[in-house]
């Protein structure tokens, strides 16, 4: 079938363009005819169970479903005519037998489907005057309520669980009268994208459940923006109410999101209204943190950077800041004489600066992970990381393509691995050599031997027409980061393929680009900064327990240091060392632009107003930069700064090439018991951390240390016992979980979770016994 | 979109089938698994489940439901479907002999309504309901397809067609002297 023929169908009278194979729905929706439906979603595959879109169309002897009619060339069809209206009056009146009249106190009132519909095509009176079936709810876990005696079985919950979300954990059990979607053996729904059932469940079935009873759609007003979590960015509804963002929702955009968002996009928001979020400036006095005016905070924050000697002033910037607060900061930084800035916080890794590309992205736009045919992913929890480019990459393995995995913990995915690599954290750089040298590649001065399972996904690679080596967030905060970016350099360029980077934050694209890094003037890392101390230290969004690779090193920063920082919460540790603190606007709360992984440009404007005395974070560096008399501080507004941005960034132009491919040594060295770190997907910002909802769900991190039973049973350990770890200084007791995905000798137990903070780095010797 | 038409996926395969089945219940299963394309092996969950259950004093729990999700690589809730769609069946324990009454309309209109009755009363159960003493359950099916018998109920693997109550006496009388068999 050639993609360019196009046939000719008759709808209403008016004649329609379609290409063959296409749905009669497919033509309608495109010409902007409406057909009513309930279990036809474009996104997902026909069904044609609720019988709602039925249509004439000639020559058949009974209404069509027009979601299941493949047109045909000079195909004719009524949508509205006497015998469709018919069909489908008979079909709502059916619908409607079972479904309960509690629309007045239906969390999906005023935007239910099933209402609208009625509304057209329902009668004022029901003739049913039998009981109608109550259906008990099982309980799906902290994000999605059911209410079950709504459901009117459309089935579209059952199929986004198998089609999109990869796990079909919904289905429809019983029959006739008796079916019932849901679960069956009552647990809460794992997949990182389940809330988008709540959009796709046309009636008040399956609503979502921080949402529940809190405000109805018709006060809600609707602001677009964009997501602030992963590297997608994705594009987002926000719904205000009273200035208080109230829920987000997916806004469509095909290149980036397509309709879907993650649940941690989603439930992100509950983060925002927490009790620690901070409301006033506050300024240490007598060595409290005490409230004060705005004024007085600016000014004693300028004094600061004025007085501060310049060589020992830095600062650090979440990745997920946006685009003008980068670019603010780092200017505002490199007019006071520093080079200090640097972005990348978990990074532990900083010898291979000089080879840095210029501006690492994915490599390949999303679209183009469909069309994969072999991807190796090197440590990296894709389906949890960045869940909508797992879905992308997902469907090419639907599509017939592989993926690989050179992991330090066998996470799960929601397709199948063709070839997976899961040993200790200093294993993966042995791993990535050993298929580099199964290439012929460069090896890096590794010493390297290639075993079968190396061949196998070299030549895949190797095979593979479009491919990709996608370096994860695991490879990033790896201790050895530089050397595992050489070595996929080398595989990518040695199979053909693209060679991509998955960063942490919204914006770890836009943060290289905006020059939120030292050495574009010769300043200190993250790494540098710990190492040498500073006088003074600005924290953009930091919660320097949780966002930092060192958390012991950065506490000695902290105490050796004047602390000035802007940040949405009050942490602990701010509490502890801060000796200034700026309230600023939180994502959702203030205008902005992100710059996704494929390099889309993506401007927002606020949405709520933010809480307390809150002001924009690009306003208050303007104000610093004014206070402290440096020149061209005058902006009007956060398009000012991002024009000014953009000039100096000129066109953007990703490049993932290093510069640089002199090699380095492995530092990490197999030691008895190791430690694995990274973040876990629920534990990556400040506001995801506060968001009760995803703490909740299976993916929050319960706070315990995972071992591999091997471990276990070598150091006389229990499941479920208590046990102590021990990493340099610090120590902590936590149950131990033993856990299969854990390779030997390894304990995980990420950064970026309570307890993190007492260990040090996320890599490194440690030992455990028992408590 | 179009219409599916591809298998339940299942991406943490099972790599130990050998453990889930006794040998004789996996060449069993296996036998079914066979009749399909190898991408369609979860065609052979209804031979699967009906399998197991004889094996298992003919009733399914969940773990063996699980177990079966397991050996055809489909996703649990997928076998929960077929086994609460079919009354074959069975998701708790039932008495030795299942009693099937088809109260369809076939079997209605013959008076499918005086078999159930009686046998509530000289049981002592209602529909849906096992006898203490384990010897029989008694159950409400659709149409067995015997419509030119009815009223007929099914014990076991048997048609009973062409009902009364002295007929229905005599067959339990003499199921209850076989003590089970």
């Amino acid at each position: 079938m050639s993609e360019q023929q196009t046939i000719t169908v008759e709808v209403d009278g008016k004649k329609l363009e379609a290409s063959p194979g296409q749905m009669l729905i497919e033509v309608t929706d495109a010409a902007g005819i409406t057909v009513p439906r309930f279990c036809y979603h474009k996104k997902l595959s026909v069904a044609a169970n609720c019988r709602m879109c039925l249509v004439e169309v000639e020559n058949a002897p009974k209404p069509l479903p027009a979601c299941a009619t493949p047109v045909a060339d000079g195909m004719k069809a009524w949508t509205c005519s006497p015998l469709a209206r018919q069909a489908q009056k008979g079909t709502m009146e059916f619908l409607l037998i079972n479904h309960p009249l509690d629309c007045p106190i239906c969390d999906q009132g005023g935007e239910c489907e099933l209402q609208d519909v009625a509304m057209g095509f329902g009668e004022g009176i029901s003739r049913f005057a039998e009981a109608k079936r109550v259906v008990a709810s099982h309980n799906i876990g902290p994000l999605i309520a059911t209410d079950m005696t709504r459901c009117i079985h459309c089935t579209r919950c059952v199929r986004f669980g198998d089609e999109v979300a990869g796990i079909r954990e919904l289905g429809a059990t019983g029959r006739g009268e008796h079916m019932k979607i849901g679960v069956y053996v009552e647990r809460s729904v794992s997949s990182e994208l389940s809330g988008n059932v709540i959009d796709l469940c046309p009636v008040g079935a399956l609503t979502s459940k921080p949402f529940r009873y809190r405000a109805r759609a018709w006060e809600l007003t609707q602001y677009d923006s964009v997501a602030a979590h992963d590297g997608v960015g994705s594009n987002i509804h926000v719904h205000v109410r009273n200035h208080q963002v109230m829920r987000t929702v997916p806004k469509d955009n095909e290149a980036v999101n397509e309709t879907w968002i993650s649940d941690r996009d989603r439930f992100s928001y509950l983060g925002l209204y927490t009790e620690d979020r901070l409301l006033k400036p506050m300024l240490r006095q007598d060595g409290q943190l005490q409230e004060v005016e705005w004024q007085q905070a600016l000014l004693e924050s300028a004094e600061l950077l004025k007085t501060v000697d310049a060589a020992r002033l830095g600062a650090l910037v979440s990745p997920g800041s946006t685009l003008e607060e980068m670019h603010l900061l780092q200017k505002l930084l490199r007019e006071l004489g520093s080079n200090n800035i640097d972005h990348r916080l978990r990074q532990a890794d900083f010898r291979g600066d000089a080879a840095d590309p210029a501006a690492p992205w994915l490599g390949q736009s999303f679209a183009d992970l469909e069309n994969n045919e072999a991807v190796l992913l090197v440590g990296s929890w894709l389906r949890k990381d960045q869940p909508l480019l797992n879905h992308r990459v997902r469907k090419s393995v639907l599509a017939g393509g592989q993926v690989m995995v050179i992991n330090p913990v066998d996470y799960d995915f929601n397709y199948g691995l063709s070839n997976k690599l899961i040993g200790a954290p200093a294993d993966m750089v042995a791993h990535l050599a050993g298929v580099a040298a199964a290439l012929g590649a460069d090896t890096a001065g590794v010493d390297a031997s290639a075993g079968a399972e190396h061949q196998a996904i070299a030549e895949a690679l190797k095979a593979a027409a479009k491919g990709l080596v996608l370096l994860g967030s695991m490879a990033q905060v790896h201790p050895d980061f530089s050397l595992l970016r050489l070595l996929a350099n080398n595989i990518a360029q040695a199979a053909n393929v693209d060679l991509g980077f998955v960063g942490e934050g919204a914006n770890s694209t836009g943060a290289k680009l905006a020059g939120a890094v030292p050495h574009s003037g010769g300043g200190l890392s993250v790494a540098g900064m710990l190492k040498q101390g500073l006088d003074a230290c600005i924290l953009l969004n930091v919660e320097p327990e949780f966002d930092v690779a060192n958390p012991v090193a950065m506490a000695g920063l902290l105490n050796g240091a004047k602390v000035v920082a802007l940040t949405t919460h009050l942490s602990p540790w701010l509490l502890e060392y801060a000796d200034l603190v700026l309230p600023v606007a939180a994502t959702l709360e203030t205008s902005g632009t992100f710059v996704n992984l494929q390099g889309d440009l993506q401007s927002f404007n606020g949405t709520a107003r933010p809480v307390g005395e809150a002001r924009p974070a690009w306003k208050v560096l303007r104000v610093l930069g004014n206070l402290a008399d440096l020149e061209d501080f005058d902006y009007e507004s956060s398009q000012d700064v991002r024009d000014e941005a953009l000039q100096s960034i000129g066109e953007i132009k990703l490049d993932n090439s290093l510069a640089d491919t002199s090699a380095v040594a492995a530092s990490l060295i197999s030691t008895e018991l190791q430690r694995i770190g990274g973040v876990p997907p629920y534990s990556v910002d400040m506001l995801v951390r506060r968001s009760s909802a995803l703490q909740h769900t299976p993916d929050g991190w319960k706070a315990s240390l995972h071992v591999s039973a091997d471990t276990a049973s070598q150091l006389g350990l229990m499941d479920g016992g208590s046990a102590v770890l021990r990493q340099g200084e610090g120590e902590i007791t936590l149950p131990l979980v033993v856990d299969g995905r854990v390779p030997p000798a390894c304990v995980w137990m990420p950064s970026g979770v309570p307890g993190s903070e007492l260990l040090g780095e996320g890599f490194a010797a440690v030992s455990l016994e028992k408590a | 979109m179009t219409l599916r038409c591809e298998p339940w996926a299942r991406a943490d395969k099972r790599a130990d089938k050998e453990t889930l089945f006794s040998p004789q219940i996996r060449a069993e299963i296996d036998q079914w698994v066979a009749k399909y394309p190898d991408e369609w092996k979860q065609s052979a969950v209804m031979a699967s489940l009906r399998i197991v259950q004889d094996d298992n004093g003919g009733y399914l729990t969940r773990e063996l439901m699980d177990r079966i999700a397991d050996y055809l690589d489909m996703p649990p809730i997928a076998v929960y479907e077929v086994a609460t769609f079919y009354s074959m069946y069975e998701l708790s324990e039932v008495g030795a002999h299942k009693i099937c009454v088809c109260t369809n309309v076939s079997c209605m209109i013959c008076g499918s309504e005086n078999i159930v009755d009686h046998l509530e009363k000289r049981l002592g159960i209602k529909l849906g309901q096992t006898t203490e003493d384990g010897k029989f359950t008694l159950k409400e099916v659709e149409c067995l397809g015997a419509c030119g018998g009815a009223p007929m109920f099914q014990i076991g693997k048997q048609y009973y067609e062409n009902l009364t109550p002295e007929l229905v006496d005599s067959i339990l009388d003499s199921l209850e002297q076989d003590n089970g068999e």
